[in-house]
């Protein structure tokens, strides 16, 4: 595959508070279509700092950003939020799931906002990926009736729902036991193999990177050049 | 932008802390139920007011005032046009206070097309005799069942029968306080004196009382033809003309073409009794700033539970921006909470204060200056409760704006990563 899914180039950010620091240096990459990449790097590197740039929900940086080859910058707020809804999925450190709303409404929720197939197709689709990560039982369940590994997985499915072009995740599995960390590695990479789902994972779990196809090395805002082969 | 989504989203947000949302819909429900039920007495209080000056008073008058000749023969004479004239002890000519051609003055009002009725009335001056003692009074001769039809006359007779002054020759209505003083039942005979001095004796047919204590004091009533016999004139003499029009806000311009038309004394209701139409005015101005008052603190207080609101799901609305919402689909979402609090609020409001009204329109309330009236005055117009609707959804949407905007503006970047 040869397909450029994802393009930054020379982005800079500058945080102003208290003085004035630059966070990214010119950072730039890209990412096939189909590619499990990771991003590691210590603490305040800049990693997530430059994930949220790419998730198009800090508009405020320096440099390009092409997503599924459409530039980013310069978009309207609205703009931006219709990618998020249709091109980008997320999953954080935590779930953030919405205890106003039972399991499968959650998952439907970015559905039923893209609007392009009725609520009874998203409901079923959500159900489908419920189903593919071993929580169809809980559908019904309010979020803060699950566990935090369910509630992970709840929110891996809500990513899921308008079949991104790729996935991001903020320390996925920051908040997890091993034994979930596990199963949500397993999902990802069940996800990049078997559906060849494009995924950018922020961690600083270095065992999880390894096993992904790809680590990105940051230090002081800037990419390390890859030290290591694929 | 799917607005039915985010209804949905709106209403979860809102049964999720019903207890605000009840505490906030109450506040504008009390404040519509006060508005609807202060403007509704404040309304059947002005018509009742109306009711006790405006509809018994004719809307144009025609009369014939004792008044200086408004041009002197001097500033006639050709030769003396050019001076400034100086006329000392100007005096009004002998006049009589009846309407010169009377009789074809009513025959040509009755036929004016923007004329509802005309009744004619023979007013004069009288004493009415106690003993030795003699009060000061005003009788008026009217024609009984025009008078009735035009100024409802009917509702003021406490006693006895309107029409027994028609029926019964030479018969009077006292007004109350000139009977209490005479001592005076239906059925009894009492005495007057006429200007010329007089006596002449009338059997009283009945009592009414309007409520205004200086007419029941000395205004009484006798018919056209009896007012005539007692000051002896013919049946042509007629004091004044009453006019009711069909559109009562063209009085003062007819009254200025009766004037020249019949050169007779014209006035119109608006000029005599501006004075009520000052009260009518303040009144409602003070019942209507009362009601928009207890709006804008229902406006804050669902100002200031919005704005809780959002601080408690900040969370929600940075995840909501996060799987793709924008600001304006968050700015709708505290909108619709914002209007539905307005909505159920103003709705059980204007219920609610139907209600108030029609129980405070069922309390007795007598009073001797109103023999009519029997409970509170209440007027069920539908313009207050299409104002209060229309406020309601306007103060909640003005209370919802600011921190539905606020919301709009959350950066999700600072929320999420804050933890």
């Amino acid at each position: 595959m040869n397909d450029t899914l994802l393009q930054a180039t020379a982005i800079s950010k500058y945080f102003h508070d208290p003085q004035t620091i630059q966070i990214l240096k010119e950072v730039s990459f890209s990412l096939e279509r189909g590619e499990f990449a990771s991003i590691i790097g210590k603490s305040g590197c800049g990693k997530s700092t430059l994930l949220y740039i790419l998730s198009t929900m800090d508009t405020d940086y320096e440099g390009g950003l092409k997503i599924d080859g459409r530039e980013m910058k310069g978009r309207s707020e609205q703009e931006l939020a219709n990618v998020r809804n249709e091109k980008i999925g997320f999953v954080f450190q935590f779930h953030y799931l919405l205890n106003e709303f039972s399991v499968l409404r959650n998952v439907m929720l970015p559905g039923l906002k893209l609007g392009k197939i009725s609520a009874q197709e998203v409901e079923h689709r959500a159900m489908e990926k419920l189903k593919i990560l071993g929580i169809a039982d809980e559908a019904l369940k309010n979020p803060n009736q699950l566990s935090g590994g369910q509630k992970q997985r709840v929110a891996i499915a809500r990513a899921l729902i308008n079949n991104p072009v790729i996935i991001m995740g903020d320390e996925p599995t920051g908040n997890l036991d091993k034994k979930n960390t596990e199963i949500v590695f397993d999902i990802f990479k069940e996800l990049a193999e078997s559906y060849h789902q494009t995924l950018l994972v922020v961690t600083h779990d270095n065992a999880f990177a390894e096993r992904t196809h790809r680590i990105i090395t940051m230090e002081d805002g800037m990419i390390l050049p890859p030290g290591r082969p694929k | 932008m799917s607005l039915k989504l985010i209804i949905e989203i709106a209403r979860s947000l809102l049964l999720a802390r019903w207890r605000q949302t009840l505490v906030a819909a109450i506040g504008v429900t009390f404040s519509i139920t006060m508005f609807i039920a202060l403007l509704s007495f404040m309304g059947g209080l002005n018509k009742l007011l109306d009711g006790l000056v405006v509809n018994r008073t004719p809307h144009i008058r025609l009369y014939s005032d004792v008044e200086a000749a408004k041009h002197q023969p001097i500033e006639l004479s050709p030769e003396f046009s050019g001076y400034h004239h100086f006329i000392s002890s100007v005096k009004p000519v002998s006049k009589s206070p009846a309407i010169h051609n009377a009789l074809p003055v009513m025959k040509a009002l009755e036929n004016d097309p923007q004329v509802l009725g005309v009744s004619p009335r023979v007013s004069t001056q009288v004493f009415y005799n106690i003993g030795a003692t003699q009060l000061n009074g005003l009788v008026s001769g009217i024609d009984v069942l025009l008078e009735n039809r035009l100024f409802s006359f009917s509702d003021y007779v406490t006693e006895g029968r309107f029409v027994d002054l028609k029926n019964t020759p030479n018969s009077i209505l006292l007004g109350k306080g000139v009977a209490v003083k005479m001592l005076a039942h239906i059925g009894d005979v009492i005495h007057i004196t006429t200007v010329t001095g007089e006596q002449f004796p009338l059997k009283v047919a009945g009592i009414y009382q309007t409520g205004l204590q200086q007419v029941d004091d000395e205004q009484s009533y006798v018919s056209v033809a009896t007012a005539q016999k007692i000051i002896g004139a013919s049946n042509n003499y007629i004091t004044d003309i009453e006019v009711k029009l069909k559109d009562i806000t063209r009085a003062p311009a007819l009254a200025a073409t009766y004037r020249q038309r019949f050169d007779v004394d014209a006035i119109d209701i608006q000029t005599a009794n501006s004075e009520f139409e000052t009260g009518n005015f303040i009144r409602t101005l003070i019942s209507y700033s009362v009601g928009v008052t207890l709006l804008i603190v229902a406006g804050f207080g669902i100002y200031n539970i919005l704005n809780m609101m959002i601080y408690e799901k900040l969370d929600t609305i940075a995840i909501l921006k996060a799987v793709g919402f924008s600001g304006r689909d968050v700015n709708g979402i505290f909108n619709a909470i914002a209007l539905s609090i307005g909505l159920f609020g103003g709705v059980f409001g204007l219920l609610l204060g139907y209600g108030l009204s029609a129980v405070i329109a069922h309390i007795p309330f007598n009073t001797t200056a109103l023999p009519t009236i029997k409970t509170y005055p209440i007027d069920f117009n539908p313009r207050f409760y299409l104002i209060g609707g229309v406020f309601s959804m306007v103060t909640t949407y003005l209370a919802g704006y600011f921190p539905s905007r606020k919301a709009s503006r959350v950066d999700p970047v600072i929320i999420i990563r804050g933890k």
